[in-house]
């Protein structure tokens, strides 16, 4: 939109003005910021940020330190099941509500409602449901079968996925939502021309309409994936990172490094390799879905 | 509510299916009861009472009294209804030294909730205004950084706003995590009125311009009396958002003025004394209240701000 301005400097004073809060914050904070911590995280800062570099030994201790490892296996474990997951159960739901059903905003607002809910209430009820004395391990066994176990969050080689059930609880209807949208984007005409091809109908979801919305995948997969980076409240509510260090994730090594364990050093290598994980998965994306061509 | 018609896919689909059902009555067409359909519907239900299990979990518990959940089942409704773990939750409930309940953390969130909306949406629309119609040289690359920014885990930032809020005098109180939510929310929400404003027509703006209306004037006049849908869109995103936030709360206020969340953190995870779990679940179901009545009220509305997220700018 260019407008012709008989006195552009003027005109666009009060713009530049109203902008300085964007300005600042695009500036300042987010690329001021993440500057500062990258630089910092090569001192060997304690309690307050010090000049003292010490090359790549945050890092070096970071990644020799188990809890750390820890944290990344699980947010390994559950980034791929929360997305795989979230994305098959999510586009099923998705096309089964597409299935021009009767009540679709009631199944709707069913399954998007945890979504309005914070991490923290999530992560809460899960721990209720899930406590093996009261909950669902407790129920099965007062109904007879005293074998059974079920505690996820009593056990260290399955916390992770105690955590990933309320995750998947709490998002997937978003990711529903999403695809619906995509699937209502997709012309009906298709519809009728696979039908009248007589193309059973798993065929043509899984042949023609899901290659038809790569773009609506990709930025789900995009939004969920930069989710799950900064995975934090859920396990404090839920488990607070145990039993012992099992369920300990990134976000939580970074919070309890800077502004419990007083080692700001730590906290900043940790922070910028999760930025650094970041960066790889949009960097790609960025470079596939605006290279080349400019945004409008 | 009258909806513009740029109108995310979702809600305008789903209006284009509601006619079809509503087509002739009399006696229903066999092929409704196909094996088809008892598998969808069967399915939508099965997974919709997954779904709703936690909140009953939920409502139930805080009805019951701690003998009787000490009995046993949680899917079991109570047999005795007392709204006793709700005045608790809300009243008695300890953190730490202080035992005012849950109150205290209501509280607090709705001055920290209330401000930040309004000043962040404030900042947005302008911010997007400028963008849509004022464009300047370099406009662009601090939209573009911005809307970067809104990828960068929170963490690499926590520190370094701790430096800048402690310069201003402001770390720890109530005002600097105003200014938190706002940066956090600029993103999103200027990508959200950006798009809005450009989608209107641009005749509009012209006029005023050739009419002599000025930057605000074009703003307040035209601007913002035509976007009051997209204004509630922005403020549903942002109440429930900032009130569910729990990670800038812990890290920027100070016990006494920490939100809602953190403080039933606090309750629910002490390690002293009994267990109360009537009195956790109600207070849990306190806090998840004012986001699940904003959520049922607004409907589409909320699904509109949640899919502005994923349409790329």
């Amino acid at each position: 939109m260019a407008h012709a301005r008989p006195n552009p400097l003027f005109r666009n004073l009060m713009a530049k003005l109203a902008a300085i809060p964007m300005i600042l914050t695009a500036m300042v904070v987010f690329v001021g910021g993440t500057a500062w911590t990258v630089t910092y995280s090569f001192t060997n800062s304690k309690l307050l940020p010090r000049e003292k570099f010490v090359g790549l030994q945050q890092y070096e201790r970071l990644w020799e330190t188990e809890r750390w490892m820890v944290s990344i296996e699980n947010l390994m474990i559950y980034g791929i099941c929360s997305m795989v997951l979230s994305l098959l159960i999510g586009f099923v739901l998705a096309a089964l509500m597409d299935q021009k059903i009767r009540f679709e905003n009631t199944f709707r607002t069913i399954i998007l409602y945890p979504f309005a809910l914070s991490f923290i209430v999530t992560g809460l009820v899960w721990q209720w449901i899930l406590n093996p004395e009261f909950g669902i391990q407790g129920i099965v066994r007062g109904m007879g079968w005293v074998g059974f176990t079920f505690d996820p969050l009593y056990n260290a080689q399955i916390v992770i996925f105690g955590i990933l059930i309320a995750g998947l609880w709490q998002g997937t209807g978003l990711v529903m939502v999403l695809m619906l949208a995509g699937l209502r984007g997709i012309d009906q005409e298709i519809w009728k021309a696979a039908r009248v091809d007589g193309i059973p109908m798993w065929k043509t979801y899984l042949f023609i309409v899901i290659p038809m919305m790569r773009p609506v995948f990709i930025t789900t997969l995009v939004i969920i994936a930069s989710g799950i980076v900064k995975l934090y409240d859920l396990v404090v509510a839920q488990t607070s990172g145990g039993p012992g260090i099992a369920s300990e994730v990134p976000a939580k090594y970074v919070y309890d490094y800077m502004f419990s364990g007083q080692n700001l050093g730590q906290g900043f290598a940790a922070s910028t390799m999760m930025l650094l994980a970041v960066l790889i998965v949009v960097i790609p994306w960025a470079y596939l879905e605006f290279g080349g061509k400019k945004r409008v | 509510m009258s909806e513009p018609a740029s109108l995310s896919a979702t809600a305008a689909g789903a209006d284009a299916v509601a006619p079809a059902l509503s087509g002739p009555r009399g006696p229903r067409p066999r092929k409704r009861l196909s094996r088809a359909n008892i598998i969808v519907y069967g399915t939508l239900i099965v997974v919709s009472l997954y779904y709703l299990l936690p909140l009953y979990v939920m409502v139930v518990t805080s009805l019951k009294g701690m003998p009787e959940i000490r009995l046993g089942n949680i899917f079991a409704p109570p047999m005795e209804i007392t709204f006793e773990p709700w005045v608790k939750a809300w009243s008695e409930a300890c953190t730490g030294l202080n035992c005012d309940g849950l109150s205290r953390g209501f509280w607090n969130s709705v001055r920290i909730t209330v401000p930040s909306v309004v000043l962040s949406i404030a900042i947005a629309s302008v911010n997007g205004y400028a963008l849509a119609n004022w464009r300047f040289k370099g406009a662009d690359v601090f939209f573009t950084i911005l809307i970067f920014g809104a990828f960068i885990p929170y963490q690499v930032m926590l520190y370094p706003i701790v430096i800048l809020l402690r310069e201003m005098g402001l770390y720890g109180t109530l005002g600097g995590l105003v200014i938190v939510h706002s940066i956090f929310g600029m993103p999103i929400l200027t990508l959200l009125f950006r798009n809005y404003f450009t989608s209107l027509p641009e005749e509009l703006f012209k006029a005023a311009r050739v009419d002599g209306a000025g930057f605000w004037g074009i703003y307040f006049r035209i601007m913002l009396p035509m976007s009051l849908p997209i204004f509630v869109v922005a403020m549903i995103l942002q109440v429930t958002g900032i009130w569910n936030d729990f990670l800038f709360g812990v890290v920027y206020t100070k016990p006494d003025i920490y939100p809602m969340t953190v403080q039933l953190n606090n309750i629910v995870n002490s390690v002293q004394g009994v267990k109360e779990y009537n009195v956790n679940m109600a207070a849990t179901l306190l806090t998840g209240l004012v986001p699940l009545v904003i959520y049922f009220v607004s409907g589409k509305l909320f699904v509109r701000g949640i899919a502005a997220g994923a349409v790329k700018g």
